[in-house]
């Protein structure tokens, strides 16, 4: 591929399909950012220009300049010399182009030298970063700690630190993971200790961290001595300096040009963003969920990636006198992943625009209360927050399947190092893991989809009229939704929390499943072109639903009740 | 002190991608058979005008000659960092060899860009491969030239150091502004196009475009060219009075070459043999100019 843009038909149909007249008309403030910046778009039609050619661009650069560097970035990694993590070459190559051509701060105000990009476009750029190289993705979409600064930061922090951003002069961290707090971050201990000056020193041990090295951090620490939850936690920044010091990195399975660095803070200088308490239950939650939907467009990435690799080798690949896409085995797992992949491309960028709307909303209210606006925000936030998990979830678990499915194309040739798809398989088995496990997914979506938010969501997509071809998709779609509602209510009267947990995973599953039909039914009806993905998805998906409703309505406890037997 | 750097760029037709009827019975190029880019060798001759630029201060001007759609590697040239485009454009231009067009271009500087300090050109065309152009401008205004400079070491008062790239070996020249380099591909990366100037110049028009602008637009083409004006989004667009020009030596009539007739030629690979330069190279280069008998 030349171009993962322009080369990409699904993201083109998306582009093309983009509905965010609203959003940025609000973002440009009608178009009036025009009159101050020569960057600015005049109308929506113009904006859609510019975004395009700006896509186009970062297309070609993650093609042809950046692809091409990922396996030997995969090869020499991050490493660490004399207490310093230095990146690997190409990494370092990529990060410098991506800088100079102004790419790190899309959704930056301009006032700050960013793009102003609504997200659902930082989606798309994400997504391919990911298909070039996956772990140059977790640097490039560090810009969210950037964006973070930007919604709940002081005007002294955002002057002094966006615009850098902006450039990639600097780059960012957001350190929350201890070892005693990772899923549970409610635990964490690191110290905030409050000096006279009103300024603040950090003291302990962080785990994990992306990028630690970052010249610019974000802390969850605990700056209420003697609490022990997450309302005792403060975000704080600070800058790299000689009491923050960096132990060790991670010789990790996958994503070996992101260091994952091990920091030890010797009363760190910090200065607090926000207001106290609300480390955790505000901002980073927020951050953590503009993280989810980017690990989700990761994901779609690095399975597009491999899915173009898989498609690739079985048209050349000859055995038994022909190529072995001919045989029928290997052309339907060729178009369930394909599928696979729209649909999670599908729900990433509906959450993405979703969010988009959130944002809009809150920009609209801030100018003007209004209690309609204020119904539309609470009604919008509550799909948000269930679509964020849910496409972090299916994407993630999606690109775990399509790269292992990639290898198996490949057969034995597909093991061995001369081909992407291990580097790809391995670096996509982080995506279930980290900014939240599959597991901490399925239970954020859970709530939104046992408070019927899911179900209203889905029932405004799927109930309204559709081409009469398309009468037997629309009855699935239909069916999905009464599939989902009566385990829903099932579980409700059934009223057994320890079931409701056991079950939470296959409810999220069928979730997944059903917004994919019903986002793909949209698409049909649309475009008549994209009938057949539909109809691929569906007929996929309707079985898996069916079962996982048997399942859920059985009230089966055999596994709670014989655990220790069965383990 | 701040540099006046200029760069001069041809849009030529992608030979890495050859498709259709490429050549004309002719034995020209037919152009529109083929996509049009930005002279590759160019690129690297605007990255070294931007990276000197980023390091003395000034402006870098960048010129072309061609056809009305050669603008669009002006405008690339813009979201790149250029500060200034011009598009030597005009109908009796058509046909220039390298003759003619090394004067309408040393025309232009010398009438409205004087004075400057460096003119940069990539060292050839992938159309023509003559790599001519470049050193015909040097010698039409009368200044120094510096084939294959891969390196500005250093700009020393009114003289600049220069590394040539000889493929096997490097020279590094002095020589007296204003002076004009041909710059090849080894001398950088060319850098892509920055975001923020990519949203701004896609909207940069040059006279040849106003028209369907202000149609698109439902404004009159006055109206139009002011507003680009104010902007800075205009294209100065230059043809043959706006440079003085002679008429008897631009475009067709200005161009004595005539190509005779187009073959493939093989070349034949001779036996190369490469010896390190020092005492044991030298030694066994002499053993075998012994043993051969070439020597005594």
């Amino acid at each position: 591929m030349d171009n993962f843009f322009t080369d990409n038909p699904d993201i083109q149909w998306h582009f093309n399909h983009l509905d965010l007249e609203d959003v940025v008309a609000s973002l440009e403030r009608n178009y009036t950012e025009a009159e101050q910046y020569d960057d600015a778009p005049l109308s929506y039609a113009d904006a859609l220009e510019g975004y395009r050619a700006v896509l186009e661009m970062m297309g070609a650069i993650t093609a042809r300049e950046i692809a091409p560097l990922a396996p030997e970035v995969d090869r020499e990694g991050a490493h660490f010399e004399n207490g310093k993590v230095i990146y690997a070459k190409g990494t370092q190559r990529a990060m410098d182009i991506l800088a100079k051509s102004s790419l790190m701060g899309m959704m930056l105000p301009r006032k700050y030298n960013g793009l102003n990009f609504p997200g659902l476009l930082y989606s798309m750029a994400i997504e391919m970063v990911a298909q070039a190289d996956a772990s140059l993705m977790n640097l490039f979409s560090l810009q969210d700690i950037a964006q973070t600064i930007y919604e709940f930061g002081d005007d002294n922090l955002k002057d002094r630190y966006l615009p850098e951003f902006a450039s990639g002069k600097i780059t960012g961290a957001m350190i929350l993971t201890e070892p005693d707090a990772g899923s549970d971050l409610q635990a964490v201990r690191l110290k905030a200790v409050e000096q006279p000056d009103g300024t603040w020193k950090l003291y302990g041990v962080k785990r994990f961290i992306t990028n630690g090295c970052a010249d610019v951090s974000l802390v969850l620490a605990r700056s209420e001595e003697g609490t022990v939850d997450g309302r005792g936690l403060s975000m704080f920044l600070c800058e790299k300096c000689p009491e923050l010091v960096i132990r060790r990195i991670e010789h990790k399975l996958g994503i070996h040009g992101s260091p994952t660095c091990e920091l030890q803070f010797n009363g760190v200088p910090a200065v607090l963003v926000g207001q106290r308490r609300m480390g955790l239950i505000r901002y980073v939650m927020a951050l953590m969920n503009g993280a989810r939907v980017a690990v989700a467009s990761q994901a779609v990435g690095i399975a597009q990636a491999a899915y173009e690799e898989a498609l690739k080798y079985a048209r050349k690949r000859v055995q038994f006198k022909r190529p072995i896409i001919e045989i029928p085995q290997v052309y339907d797992m060729l178009a369930r992943m394909k599928s696979q992949i729209q649909v999670a491309r599908a729900i990433t960028y509906e959450a993405s625009r979703l969010v988009d709307r959130r944002r809009m909303l809150e920009r609209q209210l801030e100018e003007k209360p209004d209690a309609a606006l204020r119904a539309r925000l609470k009604e919008v936030s509550s799909w948000a927050s269930v679509l964020t998990p849910i496409a972090k979830a299916y994407a993630s678990e999606m690109a775990v399947r399509v790269t292992c499915d990639a290898i198996q194309i490949h057969g034995g040739a597909g093991y061995m190092r001369e081909f992407n798809v291990e580097r790809l398989a391995r670096d996509a088995r982080i995506t279930t893991i980290y900014e939240g496990t599959t597991q901490l997914q399925v239970v954020g979506a859970s709530v939104g989809i046992t408070s019927g938010a899911f179900g209203n969501y889905l029932a405004q997509l799927g109930e309204r009229g559709f081409r009469p071809e398309l009468a037997q998709l629309a009855s699935l779609a239909r069916e999905s939704r009464e599939k989902l509602s009566s385990c829903v209510t099932f579980l409700k009267d059934f009223n057994d929390r320890t079931y409701s947990e056991l079950v939470s995973r296959r409810l999220v599953d069928m979730a997944c499943d059903a917004l994919g039909v019903h986002l793909m039914l949209l698409q049909a009806e649309r475009d008549p072109a994209r009938t057949a993905a539909a109809e691929k998805f569906t007929r996929d998906a309707l079985p898996r639903i069916r079962m996982q409703a048997d399942y859920i309505t059985s009230g089966d406890k055999l596994v709670i009740d014989k655990r220790e037997e069965l383990l | 002190m701040p540099l006046r750097i200029i760069v001069l760029a041809k849009q030529v037709p992608d030979t890495k991608n050859v498709t259709g009827e490429v050549m004309k019975p002719d034995g020209t190029v037919n152009r529109n058979a083929l996509a049009a880019i930005f002279n590759p060798e160019d690129l690297n001759a605007l990255e070294m005008g931007l990276e000197l630029k980023e390091r003395y201060g000034g402006e870098v001007i960048v010129i072309t000659m061609g056809p009305p759609r050669a603008v669009e590697i002006l405008k690339d040239s813009l979201c790149r960092g250029a500060d200034r485009v011009i598009l030597l454009s005009d109908r009796r231009f058509a046909a220039s060899d390298t003759l003619a067009t090394s004067y309408t271009i040393a025309q232009a500087i010398q009438t409205h860009l004087m004075p400057f300090d460096m003119v940069l050109c990539g060292r050839q065309a992938i159309d023509g491969d003559t790599a001519q152009v470049g050193p015909q401008v040097a010698e039409k205004l009368g200044i120094a030239q510096v084939t294959f400079a891969d390196r500005v070491l250093a700009i020393e008062g009114e003289c600049v150091r220069i590394r040539r790239d000889l493929g096997r070996a490097q020279e590094i020249v002095l020589a007296r502004k204003p002076v004009l380099l041909t710059v090849p591909k080894s001398a950088n990366s060319p850098r892509w196009p920055n975001a923020r100037l990519l949203l701004k110049y896609r909207r940069a028009r040059s006279a040849f475009e106003v028209e369907a602008e202000a149609k698109r637009q439902g404004r009159s083409v006055d109206d139009v060219v002011a507003d680009l004006r104010k902007r800075g989004l205009f294209i100065e667009t230059w043809g043959a009075e706006d440079i003085n020009a002679e008429l008897a030596r631009v475009g067709i009539s200005g161009s004595p070459t005539k190509v005779k007739k187009v073959e493939n030629v093989v070349l034949a690979g001779r036996n190369l043999k490469l010896y390190s330069a020092d005492d044991d190279g030298i030694r066994s280069l002499v053993t075998e100019l012994v043993e051969e008998r070439t020597f005594g």
